[in-house]
């Protein structure tokens, strides 16, 4: 007994401390016909812990900071400074009544919620947290991610559909146009990394953006040119996939009350809420893995003393701060304007950058690669942006009336 | 250029964060139950009865008129006249209220009543936390509720209740001296005797 005690503390010491093998002492004790299905439970384990808990943290600091940017206090009553209000919100969410309406398509309404969640919990395998704190080491993880992440849109439009309502179908309707749009941008300025890395294994574009020798800065993807404009495709992109502001459309609360969620309540509603959430820490994760280093600190002398998954959850929440930033400061997008950002704007762009990160990646010397990189996507940047959007167009209101 | 719109979006939103915390003058909100802020002298809920002096029922103002009764556009008053009489404020005998109720579910606070009373009777209390477990009954006001003294109207509403209290006054002293020179005159005409 006590050895099974100091091995398990072992372990917790290993992962801690951001040492290999953490699960090994442990999983040694366990007869050989377990020992797989406990390492398995031991790497779910605590990501099954670890995003719930962030997604309650979030939802307290999210309407906090939407207080703030708006100039009120926000949840302060719960308690120490409102932030156990995410355990008030739990409660009044379970013990609410589900209602199923009668219309509905009982068995889909049912699993359109766990449709949502079992997929976007499988996305989080994948990711490479730490040094050693992978828990599916995939040689294409980075597909198995894009694969997966793709089944959310089946069960938007499986709660849509099943709870026989008008705005739930347009919401889910718009909700797969609008997650089909951007999964093309999104996985196209994933691509650029995939060229220049030349793997699909999450952990090894990790290890890719790691200093050299003797060098004093990271080579995070986001400090080159194509980096920098695929990570700003890529978060547009990755807030269009979560639905969140300003592309909450298949939301859209004040025309079409809820959208696909419309029919639920009770638990289900904060399933679907909760896979939302997860989805965009997912969607973050897989952007910190690719172009902010993943695990990496921005200057290698920091990484001897803080440990590697403190920096990817510093990240992880510097970008959930930066969303909630722009869903306190954006309007919702018309669909016109969504379409139109997506087909005309993203996708164009998100095609230069794969041709920026091939310049980059044949061209012979630094200063070559960076001027003609930078050059070829600040003007398609800013050649796309004029023709999108001519200035002569907007003026003053002209008014016709009927004769 | 494509964008620039956002980035002032995003500093006015920051600026705005960053200010919540230091700029007392952005924050606005008052946290309701802790702190208040004293209503405003023009405020109103809904009508109270005024009394003067001690006693409510021997002071209250109200003569059963019922003009407010019959005025009161959802109908929310009901009165019923006492059959014995009390001295008002100048001395003459006038009915009083046997049952004066206000139903505040159905008030709809316009102060119709408070216009069209001739007696100062009748006035805007700023009261507003009335939540009752009882929607029918808790919600009925009785006579002995409604009293409140003259002391809580110069209370909520100053300036008003100092004008009334003024014309009433010189109402009375414009009474007391007719009744003054009635008495000096009553010499010269003859009482006619009773049957």
């Amino acid at each position: 007994m006590m050895d099974w005690i100091r091995e398990f503390m072992g372990m917790l010491w290993k992962t801690v401390s951001d040492q290999p093998d953490a699960k090994s002492g442990f999983l040694a004790l366990i007869p050989e016909t377990w020992r797989q299905g406990i390492s398995a439970v031991l790497s779910i384990a605590p990501l099954m812990m670890i995003f719930p808990a962030l997604f309650a943290l979030t939802t307290v600091v999210e309407r906090k900071g939407l207080g703030r940017i708006q100039n009120r206090l926000g949840p302060n009553r719960v308690g120490p400074a409102g932030f156990l209000q995410f355990a008030a919100d739990g409660l009044k969410t379970l013990t609410k009544e589900d209602i199923v309406p009668r219309a509905a398509d009982q068995f889909v309404h049912f699993i359109a919620p766990l449709a949502l969640v079992i997929p976007v919990f499988l996305t989080f395998s994948v990711l490479p947290f730490g040094k050693h704190l992978v828990p599916l080491n995939l040689e294409s993880g980075l597909l198995f991610f894009f694969a997966i992440g793709a089944a959310t849109e089946l069960s938007v439009f499986m709660a849509g559909w099943a709870s026989r309502n008008k705005y739930s179908l347009l919401g889910a309707l718009r909700a797969v146009a609008q997650m089909v749009s951007y999964e093309i941008p999104l996985i196209l300025s994933a691509l650029s990394v995939v060229m220049v890395t030349g793997t699909l294994s999450l952990p090894q574009i990790v290890e890719a953006q790691g200093a050299g020798n003797g060098e004093w800065l990271s080579r995070w993807h986001v400090f080159t040119p194509w980096g920098f404009f695929g990570f700003a495709l890529f978060l547009v992109a990755a807030c269009a996939e979560a639905n969140r502001s300003p592309f909450d459309l298949p939301e859209g609360e004040s025309e079409i009350i809820a959208g696909y969620y419309l029919e639920y309540s009770g638990f289900k509603f904060a399933l679907f809420f909760l896979g939302e959430y997860l989805g965009l820490f997912a969607a973050s994760g897989l952007g910190i893995t690719l172009f902010l280093g993943g695990w990496h600190a921005p200057f290698p002398i920091l990484e001897r003393w803080i440990p590697s998954y403190i920096w990817f959850f510093a990240k992880l929440g510097t970008l959930i701060g930066l969303f909630i930033w722009i869903r306190g400061t954006l309007p919702r997008v018309r669909m016109d304007q969504l379409m139109n950002l997506a087909w005309k704007f993203m996708l164009p762009l998100a095609l230069l950058n794969l041709i920026a990160a091939a310049l980059w990646h044949f061209l012979p010397n630094a200063f070559a690669r960076w001027t003609v990189t930078s050059l070829l996507l600040v003007s398609g940047y800013v050649g796309l942006g004029r023709a999108l959007m001519p200035s002569s167009r907007i003026g003053k209101r002209v008014y016709r009336y009927a004769a | 250029m494509l964008g620039t719109g956002i980035i002032k979006g995003m500093v006015e939103t920051a600026r705005n964060f960053v200010g919540s915390y230091t700029d007392a003058e952005r924050l606005t909100t008052v946290e309701y139950p802790e702190e208040r802020i004293p209503t405003q002298e023009n405020a109103r809920q809904f009508p109270f009865l005024v009394f003067d002096g001690e006693d409510a029922q021997a002071g209250l103002r109200c003569v059963a008129c019922q003009i407010c009764e019959k005025e009161c556009p959802p109908q929310c008053i009901l009165i019923v006249k006492d059959t014995t009489k009390k001295p008002d404020y100048i001395g003459k005998l006038q009915f009083q209220p046997k049952v004066f109720d206000i139903d505040i579910s159905v008030c709809m606070s316009c102060q119709i009543c408070v216009e069209v009373c001739p007696f100062e009777a009748i006035k805007m209390d700023t009261e507003f936390e009335l939540s009752r477990s009882d929607r029918f009954g808790g919600l009925l006001i009785n006579k002995h509720g409604l009293s409140k003294s003259n002391v809580h109207y110069h209370r909520i509403h100053p300036t008003e209740a100092a004008e009334v209290d003024s014309r009433l006054a010189s109402e009375k002293a414009k009474a007391e001296a007719k009744a003054k020179a009635a008495a000096a005159a009553a010499p010269t005409i003859p009482v006619p005797p009773k049957a």
